[in-house]
């Protein structure tokens, strides 16, 4: 960029240069200021508002509501009982879903590593429930789990595991595995095509080399595969379960929290108290909550992965 | 040797072919439900195939019911999210790739916080911010939010993108009398044509999909969207199986469509995006 302005002939590339100068450094302000404008407008003001109605009456249904109320948002949550058992829900069904998604894609990518004949198509058709719709996915395995038109309960009857080919979602002992289960087979590829990158950069020779040493392929895969692996899942991991314990869309569409709340998490229950019972100031005071707990798990795993680095 | 060998193969397979089947399962039920006729739909409930198959579901979908209208609602929602997102995220992309800057780290900061924290907290906000100003029950507020919750994710895949291309490109470019912008738009955007139709691929499909905002900002059927219009359908309808499935398969045919042209870059662009947010 600066070699151009090597040729200044006068007084006039002075002024040309300076212009130019000054457009460059304008530039990159003006290259991202629309985005800026859109993340600071949409996102940025309306987090700070939200985080004013927690401490604010404000319900939709009363025009004069919006006083300042200080923590009595936070005071009736400290004794409403279905937050807890939101909380408790959100742990089970975070920890389930995640669990099964990493486990389950470590061992697809591990799968699609190999090279076999119709790799390609293969792996698009595996990837494919990542684009379906969260909404559909929700409805599609609600369906599935319908014994009116859905094969589940059927097998599930004939395997012995339900007395009777029943729908799980109604059943408050079993519901939650219903979206577990929806979550799992649609958030498989998202783990899969993380890790399958990661595996792809791992250095073929490494291999060869330990299996000339005589390194077995479990051995192979504790010493070579898994630490190589290990910052990435630990970002995917950390990250997903972020978004997971937030992601309340196959609940509300497959369960709408019910039967008797034993399907709702946090989420699901902010959605709630602002949709159905359009009370914005205590689902804000919820909210807050929750992102102040997700604040603190993120930075307790950051500072244990400081802990754990340092030890060693 | 070479039979354990071929055992493991054998494994191998069998294993990629369970996960074939679990992927694809609920999206073939999805399919053979909406072309069995509504005759079949009880005394066949669990065949693998229906006997006879018809369209029915879909004829009437597609006639009696507002799902056209939701479709092209959704259409035009994700189709102008898509345009604009890829735009201002292409030239922000390139902000970051290309310049250092006072505020690039402020920026880069503010826009993995927009990823960390839970969107369902501004429902209720955005609610209260577009309602004065008539955005409510209005197409253009969604495509509005939808940009803004893209974006930044579209930025660092924009920017993930840029990274790849040389540099000198451009500086040769401005060397031959081509200012900045006249070489980032003449030189460098039409190399990053893959990386422009993955962005809008990965934001037509979110703002296809989304669900919360929709039905908090959206109520009554002309300005619904497919998420929004297919919930409805169901809780007033719930025995039209055959119908809430045919409107299912037409909800999923974009959504596959934009995912086909995507695939090839989904390894990058999700890389990119679990990496940096």
């Amino acid at each position: 960029m600066s070699s151009t302005a090597a040729i200044r002939p006068g007084h006039l590339g002075d002024r040309r240069t300076l212009k130019k100068r000054f457009a460059d450094a304008a530039a990159p302000y003006l290259y991202s200021a629309p985005v800026l404008i859109l993340i600071v407008t949409v996102m940025l003001v309306p987090l700070v508002l939200g985080i004013s109605y927690a401490f604010r009456d404000v319900q939709l249904l009363k025009p004069f509501s919006g006083g300042f109320i200080g923590l009595d948002h936070f005071v009736t949550l400290s004794k409403d009982q279905a937050f807890y058992r939101a909380l408790r829900n959100t742990l089970w069904w975070t920890g389930a879903s995640v669990v099964l998604q990493f486990v389950f894609g470590l061992i697809l990518a591990l799968l699609l590593d190999k090279p076999f004949f119709g790799r390609a198509v293969v792996q698009a058709l595996i990837f494919l429930p990542w684009a379906v719709p969260s909404f559909l996915a929700g409805l599609n395995w609600a369906w599935l789990f319908n014994p009116v038109v859905g094969p589940i309960p059927h097998w599930l009857f004939s395997f012995g595991i339900l007395p009777a080919p029943s729908n799980i979602l109604s059943d408050p002992q079993l519901a939650m595995w219903g979206p577990i289960v929806a979550n799992v087979w649609w958030g498989i590829p998202f783990f899969a095509i993380t890790l399958l990158a990661a595996l792809q950069a791992i250095p073929r020779d490494l291999y060869e080399a330990a299996s000339i040493d005589g390194a077995g392929a479990l051995r192979r895969f504790l010493s070579i595969t898994l630490p190589f692996l290990a910052p990435t899942i630990a970002i995917t991991v950390l990250l997903r379960t972020v978004w997971v314990s937030n992601f309340a869309d196959l609940i509300i569409v497959m369960t709408n929290g019910g039967p008797a709340d034993r399907t709702q998490i946090v989420a699901s229950y902010i959605f709630t108290q602002a949709f159905k019972r359009l009370d914005f100031g205590y689902a804000s005071a919820i909210a807050l909550v929750l992102l102040v707990l997700l604040i603190t798990y993120s930075m307790l795993i950051v500072v244990l992965r400081q802990w754990l680095l340092s030890k060693d | 040797m070479t039979g354990k060998r071929v055992l493991a193969i054998a494994a191998h397979r069998v294993a990629i072919l369970i996960y074939l089947v679990f992927a694809l399962f609920p999206l073939y039920w999805l399919l053979k439900v909406s072309v069995t006729p509504n005759k079949l739909l009880y005394s066949e409930g669990i065949r693998m195939w229906p006997s006879r198959t018809s369209f029915e579901h879909f004829d009437f979908v597609l006639k009696h019911s507002d799902f056209p209208i939701f479709f092209k609602n959704s259409l035009i929602v994700s189709g102008s999210t898509a345009i604009i997102v890829t735009l201002f995220a292409s030239t922000a992309g390139y902000a970051l790739s290309r310049f250092q800057f006072r505020g690039k780290y402020a920026l880069i900061g503010l826009m993995l916080l927009t990823q960390m924290f839970p969107l369902v907290m501004l429902v209720a906000p955005i609610f209260k911010i577009l309602s004065p100003l008539g955005l409510t029950n209005s197409l253009t507020g969604l495509v509005i939010v939808y940009s803004a919750f893209n974006v930044p994710f579209a930025t660092f895949l924009m920017q993930s993108f840029f990274d790849g291309i040389p540099k000198d490109l451009e500086e040769a470019a401005m060397i031959d009398g081509a200012t900045q912008f006249g070489a980032f738009r003449q030189i460098i955007l039409p190399l990053t044509l893959p990386g422009i139709a993955a962005t809008l691929g990965f934001v037509f499909t979110a703002a296809w999909s989304e669900l919360l905002f929709s039905l908090m900002l959206i109520s009554g059927n002309a300005s619904a969207t497919f998420p929004v219009g297919l919930l409805s359908f169901v809780s007033k309808f719930s025995v039209d199986f055959g119908q809430m499935m045919a409107a299912g398969v037409m909800a999923l045919v974009p959504a596959c469509l934009f995912f086909l042209l995507i695939q090839r870059y989904l390894v990058q662009g999700l890389t990119a995006g679990a990496v940096k947010g």
